[in-house]
């Protein structure tokens, strides 16, 4: 898209904004009793407010309610949606964004509110606006925009009962993107992603080798005998270019430490400490700290490092505690 | 579930909600979308799925939605009031999939009895699911602690 194309598209679609979606429509069905049952049941929600009659009657509650997160289902369109859904703004706004290129749909997150709970009897109303469009966004998924809609829900009287927005992101897929499309193994399921594999280029690729066979090198100049670590071409302290290695006895201590919590990484397993390792050969490596809990790890503990498997393709150093 | 609700002044924050752990199967996500009068084809068509690029059909938001309520009143109680639920999705769910949700209430607003809980539904295969907070009016017994 030129700039100038790029602006009338985003003229045409932020002229959207603010528009109905369509007039208030009251829902297909009241609030009853059998969907209320049927929701609750495929949910295993044993909530007795919600199916048993007798309990609800003396609660405080004073009668069956339907679960709060049913209110959007009152209002939606139901078998039409499979074959022939209704040619709505939402979605003729949706069909612009697909003709230019942006056709990859997926919800990000919605916001609901309830003001009451909803009865058997009860009718819901609902309307929807196009409430906002944001500006071109680059996401995880590929490049887009987030349209956000807002529903305002009201019952027999006119009463508010409940809102939702509701925020989708209309974009263009990144080919690259394969991080929910893994292959499928034989038996259909996805294959759960393994740790990331470690980067081998010109200048550490031998040191990764040494892993893959068990062991843990540390370089050392060979005019200067210096030791060093991460691997690098040159020796700092006389810029030789010249090297060999050592193996280390992976003996050292912890220099110092942290847990990681959040986000969690497929792959890995938590708790997962990851520490910077003192060696007795006296360089440093950033190695995790298994064996013990993650409140047992301290600096200055004695760590003893191995070598181990720690996914289907890849070695890593590991560490103990010492003792 | 837990069959005696609540009261306010027995909840605090930090307080650890018990984790709640969902087999996810086709029958569950068909099922779901179906009473959830959700008949959008990737939720129930596998091959309409595949054409989206997932391996097979997925969970849909009112699904989800549901479990974030469900997994804080089957703490609460019956005679608690689910007032939000805010939800932020994450990679999908799949048959197969194994997704354990956990929380923890975040705050309490005294004046309204609104107490807040943090959940993130997590699946063994993709990771995050869903996350975000539900809002719940738990009943104030009047015995002790107003004046
Ligand atoms: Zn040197």
């Amino acid at each position: 898209m030129t700039p100038e194309e790029r602006k009338a598209f985003e003229d045409k679609v932020h002229a959207y904004v603010g528009r109905e979606v369509n007039a208030p429509q009251k829902g297909k069905d009241d609030v009853n009793k059998a969907m209320i049952r049927h929701w609750a049941e495929v949910m295993g929600d044993e909530n007795p407010a919600y199916t048993d009659e007798e309990y609800a009657a003396k609660s405080s509650k004073g009668g069956i309610i339907a679960p709060p997160s049913m209110l959007q289902i009152w209002s939606m369109e139901g078998y039409p949606m499979a074959h022939n859904p209704s040619q709505d703004v939402q979605r003729e706004l949706h069909n612009v964004f697909d003709e230019h290129g942006f056709a990859g749909v997926l919800g990000t997150n919605t916001s609901a509110e309830y003001y009451r709970d909803l009865r058997p009897g009860d009718e819901v109303h609902a309307h929807t606006v196009i409430d906002k469009i944001s500006e071109q966004k680059a996401t995880q998924r590929g490049i887009g925009y987030f349209i956000e809609t807002v529903t305002n829900f009201t019952d027999q009287n006119d009463e508010a009962v409940g809102k939702i927005i509701f925020r989708v992101l209309k974009f263009t897929p990144n080919d690259s993107n394969d991080a929910t499309g893994g292959d499928d193994s034989d038996d259909g399921m996805p294959e759960a992603p393994t740790r990331i594999a470690s980067p081998r280029g010109h200048d550490n690729k031998w040191w990764w080798d040494a892993v893959d066979e068990g062991k843990v090198l540390i370089q050392r100049c060979k005019s200067c005998q210096t030791l060093r670590h991460p691997p690098r071409p040159m020796c700092g302290e006389c810029q030789s270019i010249e090297w060999d290695s050592i193996e280390s006895t992976l003996d050292g201590e912890v220099f110092s430490f942290t847990e990681l919590h959040y986000p969690k990484f497929p792959g890995y397993q938590y708790p997962l400490v990851c520490a910077v390792i003192s060696l007795g050969e006296g360089t440093r490596i950033i190695s995790n700290i298994v064996g013990c809990e993650p409140e047992d790890v301290y600096i200055g503990m004695k760590v003893k490092g191995k070598v181990e498997q720690v996914d289907e393709k890849t070695m890593l150093p590991q560490f103990y505690p010492a003792d | 579930m837990n069959k005696e609700t609540l009261q306010y002044q027995d909840v605090a924050v930090g307080d650890k909600l018990p984790p709640l752990e969902i087999d996810i199967s086709s029958s569950l996500i068909i099922g779901a979308a179906i009473a959830s009068r959700d008949f959008t084809p990737v939720h129930h068509d596998k091959k309409a799925a595949q054409e989206c690029g997932l391996p097979d059909v997925f969970m849909n938001i009112l699904t989800s939605n549901g479990f974030m309520g469900r997994f804080v009143t089957d703490w609460a109680g019956p005679e608690s009031t689910v007032k939000g639920i805010d939800i932020k999705l994450g990679a999908p769910n799949l048959p197969g999939f194994v997704m354990t949700v956990t929380g923890e209430v975040t705050a309490k607003n005294d004046d309204t009895g609104v107490v807040e809980v943090g959940v993130m539904g997590e699946n063994n295969v993709w990771g995050m699911h869903m996350g975000g907070s539900v809002r719940i009016e738990l009943p104030k017994s009047d015995q002790q602690g107003e004046v």
